[in-house]
């Protein structure tokens, strides 16, 4: 089969939509944590270190428990830890947010290799545990095209609707969306008016680990049911611009993440419907990266960061 | 408090306190932490052998640390020293591989310039599109890093693909090959590491005695005081990226032309993220960074040795994320300092103000 070929076939196949649905998992939950983080004026770049933390957690206590739901718990829990680090010195501390971060990633990666041996008995990757089930419905199923995209998907798939529908409610139409709003967009101002600034920053990165971790486990729970020591592989960083393109809003978000998504199926398309060299499709795993370096060096101009975002806020 | 001391006691007492919960940790997983750092000690200073492999860890990550303690200097978080070691060392390769027939006296110097461009072009392409469209140069590194790394896959596995098992390029030149400082049974020590203590004395008189030093530090510590001055920030922002680059470039070159001769998949092994522990550790001064790419390198090259008696060797990058940890968080160690040196002189209110000078 020829590019063209190939990439008519992908566009037209309900699988190329499904993967790209998939693919942009992982970063509608990640990207929408990062809105959290940042919209309450608090950089959050450690997410690719929460979601690495988030998927070993929650696969080690799914292999420790048998139970893939109560792995999933602890490793939101395990998220929420970790980010809660980068809370404590942001917000306590007027750290430099961005180094934190780094620190987080770190740890997070030297943890769960640190561990996987104690647990697992083996590098690189862990043992295959129960995955989180799918979800089949059989009304979609009988519709044609529609029914082989979501007649049965993961439950993740469903996790996302709640998670894309219930932040945007609660960033636009509650009390606590505009505080988190206001704090972000001037701290002082807020602080006047009786806003627990402080709080408010706690709330927005522990809901950052806490999804970030979500997604992380969409790729070891939901998709292939272990964990693999190069997860997940720069998808934390595609997230962050998956939130700047969405400009830091969580519909914009989930729209960013299905193009990175499609460029991410495309991939994975080519690479099945053509017989490609092995060189040539480590070029085609540029697709993805290149994508988000373009999107982010031609878009950012267009959307606006919250103004205090990354500025530590200090009573006077 | 002397600003001086405060910046050896910060990094220091970082380094400590994460040697200190390393040590908890290693218990939790039933191991003896002395044994454990015993061991990598020995691993790290204890034979003629292991001092030779931590030299030659120690010259690539000492130019990895100059290259993000430079970009920090003006304020540029540069996380992509791997991508740019990466591009480096492709560079080297490609240059080095066509010099067969000329003399080392031009080969060396041609292999490493070659190696500096391709790391400064690199980092560039982020410090750029930092300057023309505001892309925070976090996220456009880390996806460079990538780009990068899937490109060496490429080259190893296509075009430059030679010999069977694992995907590697062939080797450069003999004449482009860096000979042994000293040889060491087995091992040797590259002579590569003069050339990275040259760039860091280089970087030094650079960032203390010339304008442009003066330029990238006013920019760092203050842009918009720096732009009102008349210096242009997005000048500076591309001109930051292409030095730090270059430097990483350069570990990339010179990984090339003194230990594997070669490129393959992810020969850069993580050395372009220690760069940032090694940075901070350093406080981004070029003498410090330094004594801590040595630091980083013996933790590096004794956690082989922790890893034979049972400790996985991942407690390194533990260690160094906690010192990041505190360090960015150099409040919380301060506010320890403060109390202890209160704590000794509790009669002398007047050392009250001293303890917060910085």
């Amino acid at each position: 089969m020829n590019w063209l070929e190939a990439i008519f076939t992908a566009f037209t196949s309900p699988l190329f939509y499904k993967l790209t649905i998939l693919s942009a998992l992982p970063l509608i939950f990640a990207g929408i944590g990062g809105v959290y983080s940042e919209i309450t004026g608090v950089t959050n770049i450690a997410l690719e270190g929460i979601m690495k933390l988030g998927a070993f957690t929650g696969v080690a206590f799914t292999f420790l428990t048998g139970n893939p739901w109560l792995g999933l718990l602890l490793g939101m829990l395990g998220g929420l830890i970790l980010s809660f680090l980068h809370a404590y010195v942001s917000i306590e501390w007027s750290a430099n947010q961005i180094v934190s971060a780094t620190a987080l990633i770190l740890i997070a990666q030297g943890f769960t290799g640190f561990l996987m041996r104690p647990i697992f008995g083996q590098e690189g990757q862990t043992d295959f545990v129960s995955k989180i089930p799918t979800v089949k419905i059989e009304a979609i199923q009988n519709i044609p095209f529609i029914g082989e995209i979501f007649g049965e998907i993961s439950s993740f798939f469903y996790i996302a609707i709640l998670v894309i529908i219930g932040s945007w409610f609660l960033l636009y139409k509650t009390p606590l969306g505009l505080r988190m709003r206001s704090v972000g967009e001037n701290p002082r101002a807020a602080d006047t008016l009786g806003v627990n600034v402080k709080a408010i920053r706690y709330f927005g990165v522990l809901m950052s680990g806490v999804l970030a971790a979500l997604g992380g486990m969409y790729l070891a729970l939901g998709d292939i049911g272990q964990f693999q020591e190069q997860m997940p592989a720069g998808k934390g960083f595609i997230a962050l611009a998956a939130m700047i393109l969405g400009n830091w809003n969580p519909i914009g978000t989930m729209w960013a993440a299905l193009l990175f998504g499609a460029a991410e199926a495309m991939n994975i398309q080519l690479q099945t419907l053509m017989v490609l060299p092995s060189e040539i499709k480590a070029l085609l795993n540029l697709l993805p990266f290149v994508l988000t370096l373009i999107v982010v060096g031609g878009f950012v101009g267009r959307t606006r960061a919250p103004a205090a975002d990354g500025v530590p806020y200090e009573k006077e | 408090m002397k600003s001086r001391w405060m910046s050896f006691l910060v990094p220091f007492l970082a380094v400590m306190v994460s040697l200190l919960i390393a040590a908890v940790i290693i218990l939790s997983i039933g191991e003896n932490p002395l044994k454990a750092y015993g061991a990598m000690i020995r691993g790290a200073v204890g034979s003629r052998l292991s001092w030779a492999d931590n030299i030659t860890k120690m010259t690539s990550l000492l130019l990895t640390g100059l290259a993000v303690g430079f970009g920090f200097r003006a304020g540029v978080f540069n996380i992509g020293a791997e991508g740019q070691m990466a591009m480096g060392g492709i560079m080297a390769v490609t240059v080095g591989l066509s010099l067969g027939n000329v003399p080392p006296a031009i080969a060396i110097p041609v292999t490493i310039v070659a190696g500096m461009a391709g790391g400064a072009f690199w980092a560039s392409i982020a410090g750029w599109l930092k300057a023309k469209t505001g892309a925070h140069e976090v996220i456009s590194t880390i996806m460079l890093n990538w780009i990068a790394y899937h490109i060496t896959n490429y080259l190893v596995a296509g075009p430059f693909a030679v010999g069977a098992g694992v995907p590697k390029s062939p080797e450069i030149a003999q004449s482009a090959q860096l000979p042994a400082l000293l040889t060491v049974q087995a091992s040797s020590i590259p002579s590569s590491i003069l050339i990275a203590i040259v760039a860091a004395i280089v970087i030094y008189i650079i960032l203390e005695k010339t304008t442009t030093g003066y330029e990238v530090k006013s920019v760092g510590f203050n842009p918009y005081a720096a732009e009102y001055g008349g210096i242009s920030i997005s000048k500076n922002i591309v001109l930051t990226m292409a030095i730090s680059g270059a430097l990483a470039g350069l570990a990339g070159a010179l990984e090339v032309m003194s230990v594997h001769h070669r490129i393959f998949g992810a020969f850069t092994s993580d050395r372009g993220f220690d760069g940032i522990t090694i940075a901070l550790i350093g406080q981004n001064n070029p003498i410090g960074i330094i004594f801590a790419a040595f630091l980083i390198s013996s933790l590096r090259s004794g956690s082989n040795a922790m890893q034979t008696i049972g400790v996985p060797d991942d407690i390194i990058v533990v260690i160094q994320g906690i010192i990041i940890f505190f360090v960015a968080a150099d409040r919380i160690i301060r506010t320890w300092i403060m109390k202890a040196s209160q704590l000794g002189k509790k009669k002398s209110p007047i050392t009250l103000q001293g303890g917060e000078e910085e």
